[in-house]
C-alpha cells in the first residue's frame, strides 16, 4: 500500500516539477535574458518609429479631408505633377552634392587638423566643432541676414571686387547653391570628426612602409588612406545621405522652398502640401517617397561594407 | 647593393638626446645587428638610416652618397617592421609588389620578381591571402618578400621577431640567415635580443644610452668585451661580477675575492696586470660556464673552492647553480650529474684563465 502511494505521489510531483523546470529553462535561456533585455527598447522603437510610419502609410492612403479611403489614389496624383518631380530632383541634387562636399572638406579639414600637434589639436577640433554643435535653425538664421541682398557682409564684401550683388536667395541657381553651402557648412564638421577618428586608427607604420616602398603623399592617400577608411567613409555617407534627404530647417528658413518652389526637399514640400495646404495626406504621400529612394542606397552601401567588414 | 656610413651622427628631441654621435662603417654584404636595451637608440639609428627620423647633426652615407635629407622612397632601402606593417587591404601579392608597381614595372617582371620572392619563402601557396588569413610567422616572411622583391641598396629589419614566439622565432631566424646567404643584400638589423644578435651577425653593435659600446664578431664580443656593459649584455645567463683586489703574496700576484678565497692569477694574466695599481677597486668578471664542478684533473690556472648553494636550476643539458660571495650573487654551470642540490654545500672550480678583470668605476675591462 504504502509503495502504490509513493509509486502514484511521484509521477504527480514530477509533472509539477517539470513544468516549473521547462518555465526556468526558459528564463535561463540567453536568448530569453537577451530578448527581456532589449524589451524597452523594442517598446520604444515601436511606439517612436513604426507607429508614425504605419500611421503615415494609412493617412497617405486617405482623401483630402481623411475621410475616404483612396488607395494609391494620392500617389497617382503625385506622379502627374511636374512640381512633384521637381522636388525629387532637387531632393537629389541637394543630398547628393551636399553630401559629396560635406565628405570632401571633412575629409581634407580632418587631414590638416590631424596633422596638427597633439597640444594645439583639441583647440582646433573644438572650434571646427562650432557649426555643428550650434542649433541649425539659430545658424540658418545668421546665413539668412549673411545673404540678404541689400545689407549683407557677402554683397558688401563682393562690391570691393566689383561683383554683384548677387541675389543669393532670390535667384534660382543661387538659392539652390546658398541651401546646399549651408548644409555644407553645417554638416562638414561631423565628417571632419568621423574621418578623424579613422585617420587616427590607421597605424603610423602603414605609412612609414608605404614612404620605403616609395609613395608619395598622393599614393599614400589613394592606396592607405582611403583604402583603410573605407568602411567609415560609406557609413558616415550612409548616414549623412539619410540626414541631408530628410533635411528641413536648413531650406524653410532660408528660401522656404522659394523662389518658384525651385529649393523644395522632400521634407519642405511635404509640410507645404500638409501642412500649410491643409492635405495631410498628401503631405504624408510626399515624404513616404523618402523610403525607397533611400532605402536603394542603404542596400548598395551596406552591402559593400559587409563585404569588406572582415578584412582588416 | 652599397656600403653605409654614418659619421657622428646625433639625434636630439627638444632636450633629450636619443643618439649621441655615432661612427658605423657597414660594408657591403655585411649582415650588422644592432643590439642593446630598450631606449639606447638603436631603433632610432636605424629609422635614421631609413629616412623616416630626421638626423640632428652628422651624416649618414649609402653607397657613398650622403643621404641626410633625401626623402626614404628614394634612399632605395627596403624595411622589415616590428608588427610587419602589411597593407591590409591588400592581398600577399599585392603586397609585395607594391613598391615595384609604384615605381611603373613592367607587370612581368612584377610577377617574375614576386613568384621568386615567394618561393624563396617558402609563401607560394599563400600569394592571393590577406593578410588577416595568414598566421604570425607567415607575415613575416610576406614582410620579407615585400623587402625581396625591390632588391634594394640594403634591408632595415627593425625588431622583426620580437612578436613571435620562442619556437618560432628560431626557425625565422634560420630562415633570415639563409635568405641573407642567397641574396647577399648589406642588412642592418635591430633587436634587443642578444641570441638573435650573436647568431645572425657578421659583426654585432652594442648600443647603450645613444653611444656605441662595442663593435666586433659575437665571438670578439663574448671572449674579449670592452666594457662591463657587454660583458653584462652579451651571454645567458649574464657574466659574474665579483668585488675583488689584486695583493702579492710571496712574489706570486694574487686576486683576493673575499677574507677566506683568494687564488694565485695564472703566469699569463699576472704578466698582464701586474702593472695595476693594488690599492684599486676592481671587478672579477667570470661567465657562468667557467665556474663548474670540481674534477681531480684541472690544467693550471683552474683553482676550487668550497661554497654553499643557494637555489639550482636544472636546464637539462647543464644545472645552474647559484651562491653568494660575501654578499654577492655568483652564478656558475655545472654538470647535471654533479650532485648540485639546494641549500647542499659543493666544491667549485673558478677558470682563471678566461677571467676579466675590470675597473669598478668606470666598467672598463682592463
Amino acid at each position: 500500500m504504502a509503495d502504490a502511494v509513493v509509486e502514484q505521489g511521484r509521477p504527480i510531483g514530477a509533472a509539477g516539477t517539470r513544468k516549473r523546470t521547462s518555465l526556468r529553462n526558459v528564463l535561463g535561456r540567453k536568448s530569453t535574458v537577451a530578448f527581456l533585455l532589449t524589451l524597452p527598447l523594442i517598446i520604444l522603437i515601436a511606439l517612436l518609429v513604426l507607429y508614425p510610419a504605419v500611421y503615415s502609410i494609412h493617412l497617405a492612403t486617405l482623401n483630402k479631408s481623411m475621410q475616404k479611403f483612396v488607395g494609391f489614389g494620392n500617389f497617382t496624383f503625385l506622379f502627374k505633377r511636374d512640381t512633384f518631380w521637381m522636388v525629387v530632383k532637387q531632393s537629389c541634387i541637394f543630398a547628393i552634392t551636399a553630401v559629396f562636399f560635406k565628405a570632401l572638406m571633412g575629409f581634407i579639414v580632418a587631414h590638416f587638423v590631424h596633422n596638427i600637434p597633439a597640444k594645439g589639436q583639441r583647440k582646433w577640433r573644438g572650434m571646427l566643432l562650432v557649426p555643428w554643435v550650434i542649433p541649425p535653425a539659430m545658424s540658418t538664421l545668421a546665413w539668412l541676414w549673411l545673404f540678404d541682398p541689400s545689407y549683407s557682409a557677402f554683397n558688401y564684401t563682393l562690391s570691393f571686387f566689383h561683383i554683384g550683388p548677387i541675389n543669393w536667395l532670390g535667384d534660382n541657381l543661387w538659392a539652390r547653391f546658398s541651401v546646399i553651402l549651408v548644409n555644407v557648412w553645417y554638416g562638414a564638421p561631423f565628417f571632419m570628426i568621423m574621418y578623424l577618428a579613422a585617420l587616427k586608427s590607421v597605424p603610423d607604420q602603414l605609412y612609414e612602409a608605404a614612404a620605403i616602398d616609395g609613395a608619395n603623399w598622393w599614393q599614400k592617400i589613394w592606396f592607405i588612406t582611403l583604402p583603410m577608411m573605407r568602411n567609415i567613409i560609406a557609413i558616415t555617407t550612409l548616414f549623412s545621405l539619410i540626414v541631408t534627404f530628410a533635411n528641413f530647417d536648413i531650406v524653410r528658413i532660408l528660401t522656404s522652398g522659394g523662389p518658384l518652389d525651385q529649393t523644395h526637399i522632400f521634407a519642405t514640400w511635404a509640410f507645404k502640401v500638409g501642412i500649410e495646404g491643409s492635405d495631410i495626406p498628401l503631405g504624408a504621400s510626399v515624404s513616404l517617397f523618402m523610403v525607397p529612394i533611400l532605402a536603394v542606397a542603404a542596400i548598395f552601401i551596406l552591402r559593400d561594407v559587409s563585404k569588406r567588414g572582415n578584412e582588416a | 647593393m652599397a656600403d653605409v656610413a654614418l659619421r657622428k651622427v646625433v639625434k636630439r628631441y627638444d632636450d633629450v638626446e636619443a643618439v649621441r654621435g655615432i661612427d658605423l662603417d657597414i660594408a657591403d654584404h655585411e649582415f650588422i645587428v644592432l643590439v642593446g636595451p630598450s631606449g639606447c637608440g638603436k631603433s632610432t639609428t636605424l629609422r635614421m638610416i631609413a629616412g623616416l627620423e630626421d638626423i640632428s647633426d652628422g651624416d649618414i652615407m649609402i653607397g657613398g652618397d650622403i643621404v641626410n635629407d633625401v626623402p626614404p622612397k628614394d634612399r632605395d632601402i627596403a624595411m622589415v617592421f616590428q608588427n610587419y606593417a602589411l597593407y591590409p587591404h591588400m592581398t600577399v601579392a599585392e603586397n609585395m609588389s607594391f613598391g615595384l608597381r609604384l615605381k611603373h614595372y613592367p607587370k612581368a617582371e612584377i610577377k617574375a620578381r614576386v613568384t621568386e620572392a615567394a618561393r624563396l619563402l617558402d609563401i607560394t601557396d599563400l600569394i592571393d591571402r590577406k593578410p588577416k588569413q595568414l598566421s604570425g610567422g607567415q607575415r613575416q616572411r610576406v614582410a620579407m618578400g615585400r623587402a625581396i622583391v625591390r632588391n634594394p641598396k640594403v634591408f632595415l629589419f627593425d625588431e622583426p621577431l620580437s612578436n613571435l614566439d620562442a619556437k618560432l622565432r628560431v626557425q625565422m631566424r634560420i630562415e633570415i640567415k639563409k635568405v641573407h646567404q642567397k641574396v647577399r643584400t648589406t642588412t642592418v638589423y635591430v633587436t634587443h635580443d642578444q641570441v638573435e644578435a650573436m647568431t645572425l651577425a657578421d659583426r654585432v653593435v652594442v648600443m647603450n644610452k645613444g653611444r656605441i659600446e662595442q663593435i666586433g664578431t659575437p665571438n670578439e664580443l663574448y671572449h674579449k668585451p670592452a666594457t662591463r656593459f657587454v660583458a653584462g649584455f652579451i651571454g645567458s645567463p649574464a657574466m659574474n661580477f665579483i668585488p675583488c683586489r689584486l695583493e702579492d703574496v710571496g712574489g706570486t700576484l694574487q686576486i683576493r675575492l673575499t677574507d677566506r678565497i683568494a687564488f694565485p692569477l695564472p703566469p699569463a694574466r699576472a704578466a698582464r696586470y701586474n702593472a695595476l695599481p693594488r690599492t684599486e677597486k676592481l671587478l672579477l668578471g667570470l661567465r657562468p660556464e667557467h665556474l663548474t664542478e670540481s674534477h681531480a684533473h684541472f690544467g693550471p690556472g683552474v683553482e676550487t673552492f668550497e661554497t654553499v648553494l643557494d637555489v639550482t636550476e636544472p636546464m637539462g643539458m647543464e644545472t645552474l647553480v647559484y651562491f653568494g660571495l660575501d654578499g654577492t650573487p655568483v652564478c656558475g654551470r655545472v654538470d647535471p650529474n654533479a650532485g648540485a642540490k639546494d641549500g647542499a654545500p659543493m666544491r667549485l672550480a673558478m677558470d682563471l684563465n678566461n677571467m676579466h678583470l675590470l675597473n669598478e668605476e668606470t666598467g672598463v675591462v682592463l
